[in-house]
């Protein structure tokens, strides 16, 4: 069956045109302010501030103000990296640390179910409806963040809202206790940071193709495998964004396992406040926030891979 | 999909159009209605096309010529109408269920997946064993002459690469009826002219039903079998290339392919065998028209390329005394610009051989006369 189609392009006469070649060059010293703006931004409140973390961190405590041995003492540099060895050792910085990177990663994946599906139908909805549904996601940054919080507590207490309906309605006999669980940080995280999910998948569902999803479903594909084979691969870059999003404040926060918290859901947000302000050991708390960085920029630059990859 | 369109066309068995013993249509399009809204974007479409013909719906950009295409490959359900294919209704029939493909205005090619993936999409879904796939994969790409593109992802293709890609992926199921929409929009002149002819002999050799949406005139007039001319969701006329262009039945149809000199006049004599129209830049001869009687109004179409223009005076019939304003030189052809007494501009196109017209200077006095066979009484 298969006399050639006689090439009108000749195969192979048009190399692979380099993506954005031309437009770079106009507005120099534009670009340069852009880029630099933020740099100088960074290093101001970011690459300074870390490097006086880290250098407590190599410090020891003492009573004096501030509370750390310097750096250089009298016979130079006294840095040593015991509190980092203390905190490998030490099973509960260990357990914190684990506890708070297994929190965040269930919270992004359930985050990302809930999501997911909410994103894809504001994505969908026709004009009018779409803009209030997006007005609803952002609602709840119009109050906030600890009164949320602390209505959530109002509502999964012993005598909270939930227990005391179910009670009437007789529905438990005892009542369902929520608060100081796992469960609670759960259902904190992710009520607090859906919509930090639901934003970026949005923005990434918004601009599919839909004549892509119609040639899949022209070459036979039902409705999931479109959305399998075509829907989601496509929208891999919000997926990622939004588990960002989700995942790297998660893994520090305190004020959600502090207040919904119990004895189980012990984060490293927490451990580091605890050194901080109760044990006053700035320099294990300092190295506690270096080690912290790292556990947050290791995914990352994970992520960042497999979006590079594809 | 349910029923591989493999089994009716064996891609390894021509079926030209005119082979084909049944009488029954393949595609049966049956008084189909789609509204968008108020705004009604196909209004009552009849039309019937035989297996294996190349159909084109031609017409301007809006005239619904691809919801007729998406509503054929189950994108958009008709409001009221029946769409068959093969015998068979298509209500409730799901885009992927159904025996066609169809090749994207827009091309949509999967951006994530290389060009192999691409075009053994189908496949894949299908079910059919990897090694075929890979085998069929490798055969279509080289019948669009990608063999050594199949790594590649879209976006590192040209317009023309991409479009082959689109064509073999469509192609690959062997469907009964093949839809594209405005398939060679994207290509240069060049391209798209070879593109036409390589389409055509594709679609004989395959035996595929094609029905192509273009609003290109000139590409319908290539590729077709036979042209459905389309404007504000109705098809005006339906015809083989030549019928369509030497008989329009309307002022839209004369005007939309093609250009056209009419010439707004009344019917002086209708006899059986000829018929003469007086007009105020001249008389006419032509041919009978049917449905025309006498004193009627009627507007003749005569086409740039069968008037001549010669010195002289004009006295005789089917001859205009007019003015030559501009002269355009084409290459192989001559477009002379006339004004007739009246005013009207007329167009005449001469074969640029032709020494006597390209001897002609401006504003000198000539003729402008239409060869009666030619000429075409139009009602509408
Ligand atoms: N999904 C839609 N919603 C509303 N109007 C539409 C839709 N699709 C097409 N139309 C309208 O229907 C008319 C015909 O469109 P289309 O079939 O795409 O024309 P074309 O002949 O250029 O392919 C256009 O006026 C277009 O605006
Ligand atoms: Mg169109």
């Amino acid at each position: 069956m298969t006399a050639p189609l006689s090439s009108p392009g000749t195969a192979g006469s048009h190399p692979p045109t380099p993506a954005r070649r031309a437009g770079g060059r106009q507005g120099g010293g534009f670009r340069l302010i852009i880029v630099l703006l933020p740099l100088l931004f960074l290093s101001v409140f970011f690459a300074a501030p870390f490097l006086v973390v880290a250098a407590i961190s190599l410090g020891d405590p003492m009573l004096a103000r501030p509370p750390y041995t310097p750096l250089f003492g009298p016979d130079g540099f006294q840095g040593d990296l015991e509190n980092y060895a203390f905190l490998l050792t030490d099973s509960l910085y260990l357990s914190a640390y684990l506890n708070a990177v297994k929190i965040a990663a269930v919270a992004t994946l359930l985050a990302l179910l809930i999501g997911y599906p909410m994103a894809y139908v504001i994505a969908t909805s026709p004009e009018p409806r779409r803009a209030v549904l997006l007005m609803l996601v952002v609602l709840p940054f119009w109050t906030s963040f600890l009164l949320r919080v602390y209505a959530l507590i109002g509502l999964m207490n012993t005598n909270g809202l939930i227990n005391s309906v179910l009670s009437t309605l007789g529905v438990i006999d005892a009542p369902l206790v929520m608060r100081q669980t796992v469960f609670a940080v759960y259902v904190g995280t992710v009520y607090t940071y859906l919509p930090f999910m639901i934003l970026p998948l949005y923005a990434a569902l918004v601009r599919r193709d839909e004549s892509l999803a119609e040639a899949a479903a022209d070459l036979g594909a039902g409705a999931w495998t479109v959305f399998f084979t075509v829907t989601l691969p496509l929208s891999l870059p919000g997926v990622v964004a939004g588990s960002m999003l989700v995942f790297i404040p998660v893994i520090g926060e305190y004020v959600i396992p502090a207040l919904l918290g119990g004895p189980d859901s012990l984060m490293i947000g927490q451990v580091l406040w605890n050194a901080f302000f109760s044990a006053r050991d700035w320099p294990l708390a300092a190295s506690v926030a270096v080690v912290m960085l790292g556990v947050v920029v290791l995914p990352l630059l994970f992520l960042r891979r497999v979006v590079e990859a594809r | 999909m349910t029923d591989p369109g493999a089994k009716a066309a064996d891609p390894n068995l021509p079926l030209g159009a005119g082979d084909v013993g049944e009488t029954r249509p393949f595609v049966r399009l049956d008084r189909v209605v789609k509204r968008f809204g108020g705004f009604v974007a196909v209004n009552g479409v009849t039309l019937d096309i035989a297996r294996g013909e190349l159909f084109c719906l031609l017409g301007g950009s809006g005239c619904g010529k691809s919801t007729l295409l998406r509503m054929l490959a189950g994108f958009e359900h008709p409001d009221s109408g029946r769409i068959e294919i093969d015998g068979q209704t298509m209500a409730g029939v799901p885009a992927y269920a159904r025996p066609t493909n169809m090749m994207f205005q827009s091309y949509a090619l999967f951006p994530h997946m290389s060009v192999a993936r691409n075009v053994g999409y189908g496949l894949v879904r299908e079910g059919v064993a990897r090694a075929e796939i890979g085998q069929r994969v490798e055969e279509m790409l080289r019948l669009v002459r990608l063999e050594t593109f199949g790594d590649r992802r879209p976006h590192q293709l040209s317009g023309g690469q991409r479009q082959r890609v689109a064509l073999a992926r469509a192609l690959i199921k062997r469907p009964k009826l093949l839809l594209l929409d405005e398939p060679l929009g994207a290509l240069d002149a060049k391209l798209r002219e070879e593109t036409q002819f390589e389409l055509r002999a594709l679609q004989a050799r395959r035996g595929v039903t094609f029905i192509v949406v273009t609003h290109d005139q000139v590409e319908a007039m290539t590729l077709a079998s036979r042209i459905g001319v389309m404007e504000a969701g109705e098809i005006r006329q339906i015809g083989a290339p030549r019928a369509v262009y030497e008989q329009p039945q309307s002022r839209f149809v004369a005007g939309f392919l093609g250009s056209v000199n009419l010439f707004e006049g009344t019917v002086d004599v209708a006899a059986p065998d000829l018929m003469r129209i007086r007009t105020p830049g001249g008389g006419f001869v032509v041919p009978p028209a049917s449905g025309l009687s006498a004193r009627q109004p009627v507007a003749l179409a005569v086409r740039p390329e069968k008037m001549r223009i010669a010195a002289g005076a004009a006295q005789a019939d089917n001859a205009l005394q007019a003015v030559v304003e501009e002269r355009a030189y084409l290459g192989d052809r001559t477009m002379f610009k006339l004004r007739l007494n009246d005013g009207t501009v007329l167009k005449v196109l001469s074969a640029a051989a032709e020494a006597g017209v390209l001897a002609v200077e401006p504003e000198a006095a000539v003729d402008g006369g239409g060869a009666a066979a030619d000429g075409g009484g139009l009602t509408a």
